[in-house]
C-alpha cells in the first residue's frame, strides 16, 4: 500500500447531517455575499470602459459556468464551445436584426437551435467511452466558424451583422448609454445561473454526474443512465453557452463579428475552467475574471494570449491540478495544520 | 422451497478464443444465500458482469423473474432490483460518503434536471428526504461519523461496508457481491459475514463470489462450484466439501 499521510483525528460530530446542513447555508450566504458584492460594484466604479470589462467578465463566467457542468462534473471535455456561444449569438442578432424579433423570443429560439445541435453532436459522441466528444466539439467549432463566415447573406460574414436593437425589460430599451444597467442585467442572469448550477449540483441529478465522472460503471449499477445524462449536461452547458451569446449580442456593440467564437475563445474557457478548478463553485469566477483581465491587458499584442493560456495550462498542470481555488484550500489547510502542531509542541514526530 | 428468482442457462462468454465461462447454468432462489467459487479464472467475476451487462454474452439467458436481462444495458437491470458490489469496492472518491448512500436512491428518486436546477415539484423536499434515509442508513451501518468524509479517505474495511450500505439504499431484490471480504482481517470478515447474513433476514437475496471458504461455508445455503468456466458441482456447503472433483480443483489431483 502506498505510504498515505495519516488523517489528523476527527472528533466524531454527533449528526453529520445537520454538519452538510451548515456547509450548505454557509454555500449559499457566499452566493449571496458575493451578488451583493457585484450589486456594489457601480457604487465604486465609473469608468465606462471598466464596467465594459465587468460585463465581459459576466458573460465569460456564464459560459465557464456552464463549461465547468460538463468538465467538472460530468468529466466530459468541449474543445468548441465558443461554437455555442456563436450560434446563441448569430441566432438572437439574427432574428433580431434580420427578422425584427423581439430579443426575449429570440432568446428562447437561440436556445432551442444551440440545444439542438449541442444534442445531435452529444448523442453519437457521448455513448461512447474516451473522449470522443472532445473530438466532435472540435469539428463543430471548426465548422460553426466556417459557416458564419461563409453565409455571408445571413450572417454578414467576415464584415459582421449590424443593427442588433437594444435589450428590453419591461418595455425599456437598455441602450448604450445605460451601461451600468446592461451590467446588472447581465450580472443577473450570472446570478440566476449560478444559483441553477449550484441546485443542480447538489441534487438528484448532479449527483448522478458526479458519480459517473468517479466511476461510470459503479454508477450504471446504481441505476444511471449514464450516457443520457451526460448528453443532458452537455446540452444544459451548451444553453449556457447560448444565453451567454444572447447576452453578447445585445451588449455595447449591438454589433456581431466572426472572431469572437472561435477556437481562440474555446481555449480560453478551457483555461478558465481549469484554472479556477473543475468541479468546484467559484472555480469559474476566478477564472473568469484573470482571464477577462488577461485578455484585456493583452488586446495590444494580438494572439499572444493564446501563449499566455499554454503556459497556464501547462502551469497548472503541473502545479495545481485541481485548480487554484482547490490549490488554496489545499495551501491553507496546510498552513492551519502547521500552525496547530506548533500551538500542540511536545506531539512527537 | 421457495420460487426461483434468477435463472441462468447455457452461459458462455469466449475472450478472443479464451473461454472464460462454458456453457453455465444455475438458479438462485429467493432468500437464499447462495456461493460462487473456484480457483481464479474460474469465470466468477466474468459471469457477474454478464448478468449485469457489463460485458455481453456470447450465448445463454438470465431471466430474472420473468424478465431477460442479456442485452439489457446495465442501468435497467439496476432498475429491475438487482444490486451489485465490486471486488474493489467503486466508491464515488470525489464525494462524501453521505453523497454515496445518497446515489443509491437515484431509482427512488424522481426529480429532473430542469426540477433540480430550479428547486420545484418537490425536488428540494425529496433532497432533504434522500439526505435523511441515506443518515439513517449510515447509522444502521454504524457509519454515521463517517458521513462528511471524503470516500477516498477511508480504509478498505470501511469502503466495503459504505458500498454495501450504497448498494442497499437502491433496494435490491438480489444483491450480487463479488468478494466481499476480499482485504478484510479476521474480524471484519466475521463482521461481513454477519452483515450479509442481516441482508438476508431483511429480504434480499445473496450471489457472492467469495474466496474465503470459512466465510462462505458458514453462511451460504448452497455454493456453486466453477472451475476454467465450467460448472464443476453444485450443492449444499457440506455436499461440496467432501465432493472429490471439488477438492481436485483446488488441491490439484490427489487420487492416483
Amino acid at each position: 500500500m502506498a505510504a498515505v499521510r495519516e488523517a489528523p483525528p476527527q472528533a466524531p460530530t454527533p449528526n453529520e447531517a445537520t454538519a452538510a446542513a451548515r456547509r450548505r447555508r454557509a454555500q449559499k450566504l457566499q452566493i449571496f455575499g458575493f451578488f451583493l458584492f457585484v450589486a456594489l460594484v457601480p457604487l465604486a466604479v465609473h469608468n465606462r470602459y471598466h464596467i465594459h470589462v465587468l460585463i465581459f467578465v459576466g458573460l465569460n463566467l456564464i459560459l465557464a459556468t456552464g463549461l465547468n457542468l460538463l468538465m467538472g462534473y460530468a468529466g466530459q471535455v468541449s474543445l468548441g464551445h465558443a461554437a455555442f456561444f456563436g450560434i446563441g449569438a448569430y441566432a438572437s442578432g439574427i432574428l433580431t436584426a434580420t427578422y425584427g424579433w423581439n430579443p426575449w423570443a429570440a432568446l428562447l429560439a437561440a436556445l432551442v437551435v444551440t440545444s439542438a445541435v449541442a444534442w445531435l453532436v452529444g448523442r453519437p459522441t457521448l455513448r461512447l467511452h474516451g473522449h470522443y466528444l472532445a473530438m466532435a466539439t472540435l469539428g463543430v467549432g471548426i465548422i460553426v466558424s466556417v459557416v458564419i463566415r461563409q453565409t455571408s447573406g445571413l450572417t454578414g460574414g467576415s464584415s459582421g451583422l449590424p443593427g442588433i436593437p437594444a435589450m428590453t425589460v419591461f418595455g425599456r430599451e437598455l441602450t448604450t448609454s445605460m451601461d451600468v444597467h446592461y451590467f446588472y442585467f447581465v450580472w443577473a442572469w450570472v446570478c440566476l445561473l449560478t444559483v441553477v448550477f449550484a441546485n443542480l449540483v447538489e441534487s438528484r441529478p448532479g449527483r448522478a454526474l458526479r458519480a459517473l465522472h468517479d466511476s461510470e460503471l459503479a454508477a450504471e449499477t446504481l441505476g444511471v443512465d449514464t450516457a443520457t445524462f451526460k448528453v443532458r449536461a452537455f446540452v444544459i452547458s451548451a444553453a449556457y453557452a447560448s444565453i451567454a451569446g444572447t447576452l453578447y449580442a445585445h451588449s455595447s456593440m449591438r454589433f456581431l463579428s466572426p472572431t469572437p467564437f472561435g477556437f481562440h475563445t474555446s481555449i480560453a474557457l478551457l483555461v478558465m475552467v481549469v484554472l479556477g478548478g473543475q468541479g468546484t463553485l467559484w472555480g469559474p469566477v476566478l477564472g473568469a475574471i484573470t482571464i477577462t483581465g488577461i485578455q484585456e491587458v493583452l488586446r495590444p499584442y494580438t494572439n499572444w494570449d493564446i501563449v499566455v493560456y499554454g503556459l497556464l495550462l501547462m502551469f497548472m498542470m503541473i502545479v495545481m491540478p485541481g485548480g487554484v481555488t482547490r490549490g488554496l484550500a489545499s495551501a491553507w489547510s496546510a498552513i492551519t495544520d502547521l500552525i496547530a502542531r506548533r500551538r500542540g509542541g511536545t506531539d512527537d514526530e | 422451497m421457495s420460487e426461483t428468482l434468477l435463472t441462468v442457462g447455457g452461459l458462455c462468454k469466449d475472450f478472443g478464443g479464451l473461454e472464460a465461462v462454458k456453457n453455465v447454468s444455475f438458479e438462485v432462489r429467493a432468500g437464499q444465500i447462495k456461493a460462487l467459487i473456484g480457483p481464479n479464472g474460474a469465470g466468477k467475476t466474468t459471469i457477474f458482469n454478464l448478468i449485469t451487462g457489463v460485458l455481453p454474452s456470447d450465448a445463454g439467458s438470465a431471466v430474472f423473474g420473468e424478465q431477460q436481462l442479456l442485452g439489457l444495458p446495465t442501468h435497467r437491470i439496476a432498475a429491475l432490483g438487482l444490486g451489485r458490489t465490486f471486488q474493489t469496492s467503486l466508491l464515488f472518491d470525489q464525494m462524501s460518503v453521505l453523497e454515496n448512500v445518497m446515489v443509491g436512491h437515484h431509482l427512488a428518486g424522481r426529480s429532473t434536471m430542469l426540477t433540480a436546477a430550479l428547486r420545484i415539484l418537490g425536488a428540494g423536499a425529496e433532497e432533504r428526504e434522500y439526505r435523511e434515509t441515506a443518515m439513517v442508513a449510515l447509522e444502521r451501518a454504524g457509519l454515521a461519523d463517517l458521513a462528511g468524509r471524503s470516500a477516498a479517505a477511508l480504509p478498505i474495511g470501511q469502503r466495503r461496508l459504505v458500498e454495501v450500505a450504497r448498494a442497499l439504499a437502491a433496494e435490491p431484490t438480489l444483491l450480487l457481491m463479488d468478494e466481499p471480504a476480499a482485504g478484510l482481517n479476521m474480524r471484519e470478515t466475521d463482521r461481513m459475514g454477519e452483515i450479509i447474513e442481516e441482508i438476508r433476514a431483511g429480504g434480499v437475496t445473496v450471489l457472492l463470489v467469495e474466496h474465503d471458504m470459512s466465510l462462505v461455508m458458514n453462511i451460504s445455503d448452497e455454493v456453486l462450484v466453477l472451475d476454467g468456466g465450467q460448472r464443476l458441482a453444485e450443492g449444499t456447503p457440506e455436499q461440496v466439501r467432501s465432493d472429490e472433483r471439488v477438492l481436485a480443483a483446488y488441491l490439484g489431483e490427489v487420487t492416483e
